[in-house]
């Protein structure tokens, strides 16, 4: 017990990885459905790209539209698993009764966040690959032309970003202990809406735009398109990328100061108590 | 150097409810009810001190108090006013060092259903820092100890019993050797079988590793068996401090039997535990 702060800290933040790949194992049923779910609503999507020409009677460049909605929806896939991840962090010890015994150890939030963030990116990658070789089985999607590393640090520079923005979703359930989680849902919506995930984000109503402009995911989505189906060079990314990250950074401290005043107030109001 | 296991000075807390009440004919507009707080006093200015190495009760009816004064030493709730020590951190301000102290046993067995004992117990361990080789062995021998068979262990949590999953709680309060252990009411709903290696098992640690106990019951024979002094708590305050011996000897026998805790809560409060509890569930 009387080991170094680091090891401690590190076997803490171990303890939520473990304890999320349980979770996926006592709860394989869930995951399939979910994969299932998932799969299906890809498919559905890309498959609007292949449907274009009949839809509108005109001769439409199909696969361009295919392979723009395929990536919005890997990604959207990813990073989506990542916000979720997080945000539930929260919602499975309410779920579970386990609350009150998660907080009483100790263990720094940060090193809870840094558990369940090492947990989501292992978990969203092999999800996404999962999905993606299912997928090419359905559409051929041609990424000769593609700048693959320039899409991975895309994509960890991404995921800096999503970790801030779902520290921010897990307050919800801390602050209502019944709809918290749900409330959590909205605010995937509306990144959704507003990111550029299936369609520019120049679609968008004028007074969204500005709105659009402010989410992670939509430079996230851009970069990814840049690199994925133009092959982009990863030097002309990296403005976007240090951006990205440095967004994310201040999106994860002001997210985890902000956790911290909830959860003093969650401790003064006593919400901290088991429910739902 | 601390002498105070546990120092309470002049805690109070409240907590507000909402109740749903009926709008008054003339203001209903869309809807017929609104929301009317209340606010609800859990401890009334609590004073206590608990030595080191003590074994410490907390006895009263439910919704006397008991489980706030536990969480509020557990860190897991915040004082109005007032403070709590413990080893001499303040458990609001030094919150990780007190973290380090203390665990907790609550009368709800709060455990991922679906994973067995081990992997619930390491999960606890991991978050305490303790190295697997180290929790593994020695929850193996706690559960064992405790009366559970080994081929439990690996079951899923949610194929035991009340009883087994609590004897699976106290397993992970001892695990990690606080210095303080809370126990909030551990033997609630187990039946007189597990009660009694329960309370054996907490009486064996407390004398092999001098910790400090702090014990919420409304069992009056557990309160009376188990611990060095026992404070009587009714409605948010403390009616009565002795040792049990003590409590007893301040009441005299009204029929010439022992005087049992009971006969003690009756003389001081007016009412029989089973009037105070009714009292609680009426104002709920």
């Amino acid at each position: 017990m009387r080991s170094r702060p680091v090891i401690r800290e590190m076997r803490g933040a171990y303890a939520f990885v473990e304890r999320n790949i349980n979770l996926i194992k006592r709860y394989w049923g869930w995951e399939v459905v979910w994969l299932i779910y998932s799969l299906t609503n890809a498919l559905a999507i890309t498959y609007i790209g292949n449907g274009m020409s009949a839809i509108t009677g005109q001769e439409i460049d199909t696969q361009a539209v295919v392979k723009y909605l395929l990536v919005g929806a890997l990604i959207w896939q990813y990073l989506s698993v990542i916000f979720y991840a997080i945000s539930e962090m929260i919602a499975w010890e309410r779920w579970e009764g386990t609350i009150e015994y998660t907080f009483m150890a100790p263990v720094s939030r940060p090193t809870h966040l840094v558990g369940t963030t090492l947990f989501a990116i292992g978990y969203g990658v092999v999800r996404t690959l999962a999905i993606l070789v299912i997928v090419s089985a359905f559409f051929r999607l041609d990424l000769s032309n593609a700048n693959i590393l320039g899409a991975v640090l895309m994509l960890l520079a991404g995921s800096v970003s999503f970790v801030g923005l779902g520290i921010w979703a897990a307050v919800l359930p801390l602050l209502y202990p019944e709809r918290g989680a749900q409330m959590t849902n909205a605010v995937a919506a509306i990144l959704l809406l507003i990111s550029g995930v299936y369609y520019p984000i120049s679609t968008l109503p004028n007074w969204l735009q500005p709105i659009a402009k402010c989410s992670p995911a939509t430079y996230v989505i851009q970069g990814m398109r840049s690199c994925l189906l133009d092959g982009q060079a990863t030097e002309t990314l990296l403005p976007t990328i240090g951006l990205l990250i440095g967004v994310g950074l201040v999106v994860i401290a002001v997210g985890l100061a902000f956790f911290g005043r909830v959860e003093t107030y969650a401790k003064r109001a006593g919400r901290l108590k088991r429910s739902g | 150097m601390c002498t105070y296991a546990l120092e309470v000075e002049r805690v109070r807390k409240t907590f507000t409810r909402k109740e749903r009440v009926l709008r008054p004919e003339g203001k209903r507009r869309f809807r017929k009810h609104t929301k009317k707080k209340e606010e609800v006093v859990a401890l009334k200015d609590i004073d206590l001190q608990i030595p080191k190495g003590e074994a410490f009760g907390v006895l009263g009816p439910n919704g006397s108090g008991k489980s706030t004064l536990i969480r509020l030493a557990s860190t897991l709730l915040l004082p109005d006013s007032g403070s709590l020590r413990i080893f001499g951190h303040d458990v609001e301000q030094d919150t990780y060092a007190v973290k380090q102290l203390i665990n907790r046993v609550s009368v709800d067995a709060a455990f991922f259903k679906k994973f067995s004992p081990i992997e619930n117990l390491m999960y606890a361990a991991r978050l305490y820092g303790m190295p697997p080789s180290e929790a593994r062995p020695k929850m193996r021998e706690i559960m064992t100890r405790l009366g559970l068979k080994e081929s439990t262990f690996t079951q899923p949590m949610e194929h035991m019993s009340r009883g087994m999953q609590q004897k699976v709680a106290v397993a992970r309060g001892f695990l990690t050797s606080p210095t303080l252990l809370l126990l909030d009411e551990p033997t609630t709903g187990l039946d007189p079988h597990s009660k009694r290696d329960v309370q054996a098992f907490i009486r064996e640690v407390r004398e092999a590793h001098h910790a400090t106990v702090l014990l919420t019951t409304h069992d009056m024979e557990e309160a009376d068996r188990l611990c060095d002094r026992i404070a009587i708590i009714d409605d948010g305050s403390i009616v009565a401090l002795n040792t049990p011996d003590g409590l007893k000897a301040s009441v005299p026998s009204d029929n010439g039997d022992n005087t049992t805790m009971e006969d003690v809560f009756i003389a001081l409060t007016g009412r029989t535990f089973e009037d105070a509890e009714a009292e609680k569930e009426v104002d709920a």
